[in-house]
């Protein structure tokens, strides 16, 4: 099985999504070049009538995919750093998060906005961004968010075959990390998450880069006694409430570990949703591991100060177990 | 006049003699007029929820346009959208259903007027967003091209949105793509309340210039003027000729939106509305086609009392439409819901 970085996974399942649907197009700012290698070599194969540079336009081209989904294509656009979707935030808002729901569903819009996202060292506040916080409560639009190459290529797949637009964040922490992908992977259907290490003492739900660092901090608990569970959700709309009620439900105990600033965040909605449902099994009340309710500052320091660590969430958990 | 003349005549264009060709565009103008003023009456009686954008003396640019169309071809709207929706083939009674709100309306009353849609006919909605369209008709063009289809995209917008940021990027998307879409300013001089002169620098058709893309500017009250422009700049569209900017020049003769006295005042003046009232698009082609010997006064009579009826027999289907159910507020946000 080979092992291959995130870029080169998405890069398979474009190419894969190309060649067995014709409809399936990708656009963006340099897609012909590819700087972190995700749409490299499409346009050899595949031709410049699907593969399209597109200019500095974000609002109309983003708004492209949508006129182009509603009349039979699926447009893949790369935006490449997720905070400039705020550009697009009309089309992606009023438009693609609308359009079926305002027609009483007459129409299908099935694009996908991929973006490089969150803190890539130093990238300061404007190419730093995680926006899936506010994406979940626009309701009309799928948020895929994953943390391994196998996930990034079935989610992929996955993604582009749906009906529905999809917003898939590529953690830029991430980028330079490898993993094993079954040649042949199948897509992983939107809306199923997984049990990255079982426990039972607590449950961290992590998301995107915050996984690779739950599980670190996991393996550090477990030399102090403490066995907990990590759970990637790996699609926050649809998110797998089950899956993560059931654990709350076993371990009595929940820290959320998201990449995103404190104030309604995708934490807050995990925290709430699991205090709604699971109650009466909860030993304590969830705990928060998220930004602090700033921009990304540019220093090294700033940034690792308000970011999300695995040092963070073994300080978390700890606390919890010492407190409960 | 019985209705099912009155229904040939709004049928639509394909294989219609030249005389009733007229005729047919006459009779669609009419129907949106009757449409309008309908509900004009009806948002001063209290009897519709929300708000209307009304397209009275500006029909004669939808109806021109959307004359030289194929069923295949897509137009899109804005929140002043009923008359293109009428001129490109909608029913007004789903139409009227929906700006009452009821289950039978084209979108089951989830839309209203500003986002009426029928995608079944190429109308990918009304958009209540100003400008909101224009990135859609570009992207709804671009299917068409890479898809190899023989169609082409309408975009309809108003002067305001003339100055969205996505007009350009769209005039220079679509030059450098050579997509097939014309882009028709309706220049009803108003954004909102503001005279568009005030806030729009030079002249609107002439932004197309520098990126390349064929212009032209129109009298907008003119529905065989408007007709001819469109199907030279759609012709050459469909070619593979690229993009087109028309502006047609128009006025709009009502509120903004209905209700608007309540707080705008007299923002122009009267005389200035009585001038275009003396231009009125189908008052001006009736007198075109009245001199017609084979068409005559009485005939054009006919058509306006067919349409008034029609649209009577609309407001009495969307009464008679059941409300929808609380429930049906959670349906048709996702076409897979997923787990």
């Amino acid at each position: 099985m080979p092992s291959i970085y995130m870029a080169n996974a998405i890069q398979a399942a474009l190419a894969e999504a190309m060649a067995e649907d014709p409809s399936v197009i990708v656009l963006g700012e340099d897609v012909e070049l590819s700087t972190i290698g995700a749409t490299k070599g499409l346009i050899d194969k595949f031709g410049a009538n699907r593969v399209r540079n597109s200019p500095i336009s974000e609002a109309t081209v983003v708004g492209s995919c949508v006129g182009a989904a509603a009349c039979g294509l699926r447009p893949v656009m790369d935006l490449m750093f997720s905070s400039f979707l705020y550009i697009a935030l009309d089309q992606v808002a009023n438009q693609a998060a609308r359009l079926r729901y305002m027609s009483g569903g007459q129409v299908s819009l099935p694009l996908v906005l991929f973006a490089g996202t969150g803190p890539s060292g130093s990238a300061a506040a404007q190419h730093s961004e995680n926006p899936h916080p506010l994406l979940m409560s626009l309701s009309g639009v799928k948020v895929v968010f994953p943390s391994t190459p196998a996930d990034a290529k079935g989610l992929l797949l996955a993604s582009i075959r749906d009906p529905d637009p999809v917003v898939f964040l590529l953690d830029l922490m991430l980028a330079g990390s490898r993993g094993e992908v079954p040649d042949g992977a199948e897509a992983i259907p939107l809306g199923q998450g997984v049990i990255r290490r079982p426990g039972t003492d607590l449950t961290v739900v992590a998301i995107g880069s915050a996984v690779p660092q739950a599980l670190t901090a996991a393996t550090e608990l477990a030399h102090a006694g403490v066995s907990a569970e990590v759970i990637d959700p790996r699609t926050l709309v649809p998110c797998d409430w089950p899956l993560i009620f059931d654990s709350v439900r076993r371990t009595g105990r929940l820290v959320i570990a998201d990449p995103a600033r404190r104030t309604c965040g995708a934490a807050a909605e995990i925290a709430a949703r699991a205090m709604e449902s699971c109650w009466s099994s909860l030993r304590t009340a969830p705990v928060r591991v998220s930004w602090e309710d700033v921009p990304i500052p540019f220093s090294p320091v700033l940034e690792q100060a308000v970011t999300v660590s695995s040092a963070k969430i073994r300080a978390a958990a700890a606390a919890m177990l010492g407190a409960s | 006049m019985n209705s099912d003349v009155f229904a040939q005549l709004t049928a639509g264009y394909d294989g219609v003699s030249p005389a009733r060709r007229n005729l047919a565009l006459f009779a669609r103008m009419a129907l949106i007029r009757s449409f309008e003023r309908k509900l004009q009456e009806l948002f001063s009686r209290g009897r519709l929820p929300g708000f209307v954008h009304l397209y009275v003396g500006e029909e004669a640019i939808a109806v021109g346009a959307c004359s030289v169309l194929g069923g295949g071809d897509k137009i899109t709207s804005t929140h002043r959208g009923h008359g293109h929706l009428i001129a490109k083939g909608a029913d007004p009674r789903r139409m009227m259903a929906e700006i009452m709100g009821r289950t039978t309306g084209l979108c089951h009353g989830k839309g209203g007027s500003m986002h009426i849609a029928d995608y079944s006919l190429g109308i990918l909605g009304a958009n209540g967003i100003v400008g909101g369209g224009i990135p859609i008709a570009t992207g709804s063009a671009l299917a068409d091209r890479v898809l190899g289809r023989d169609q082409v995209t309408v975009c309809f917008f108003g002067d305001g949105a003339a100055n969205q940021g996505v007009l350009l990027e769209a005039l220079n998307l679509s030059a450098i793509w050579q997509l097939p879409v014309v882009f028709i300013c309706e220049n009803n001089g108003f954004t909102e309340w503001m005279r568009t002169s005030d806030i729009t620098a030079g002249s609107i058709a002439e932004r197309a210039r520098p990126f390349g893309v064929q212009s032209a500017t129109v009298d907008g009250n003119d529905v065989l003027a408007v007709q001819a422009a469109v199907a030279e700049a759609v012709g050459r569209a469909r070619g593979g000729g690229g993009p087109a900017l028309i502006e047609a020049q128009t006025y709009r003769m009502l509120a903004h939106n209905e209700g608007e006295e309540a707080f705008s005042g007299q923002y122009r003046p009267k005389e200035e509305i009585e001038h275009w009232r003396g231009l009125d698009p189908i008052d001006r082609f009736a007198a075109v086609l009245a001199e017609d010997p084979d068409i005559g006064a009485k005939e054009l009579e006919d058509i306006r009392e067919a349409a008034a009826r029609k649209i009577e027999a609309a407001v009495e289907y969307a009464v008679a439409s059941p409300e929808p159910e609380p429930a049906d507020a959670l349906t048709d946000l996702y076409a897979r819901a997923g787990a």
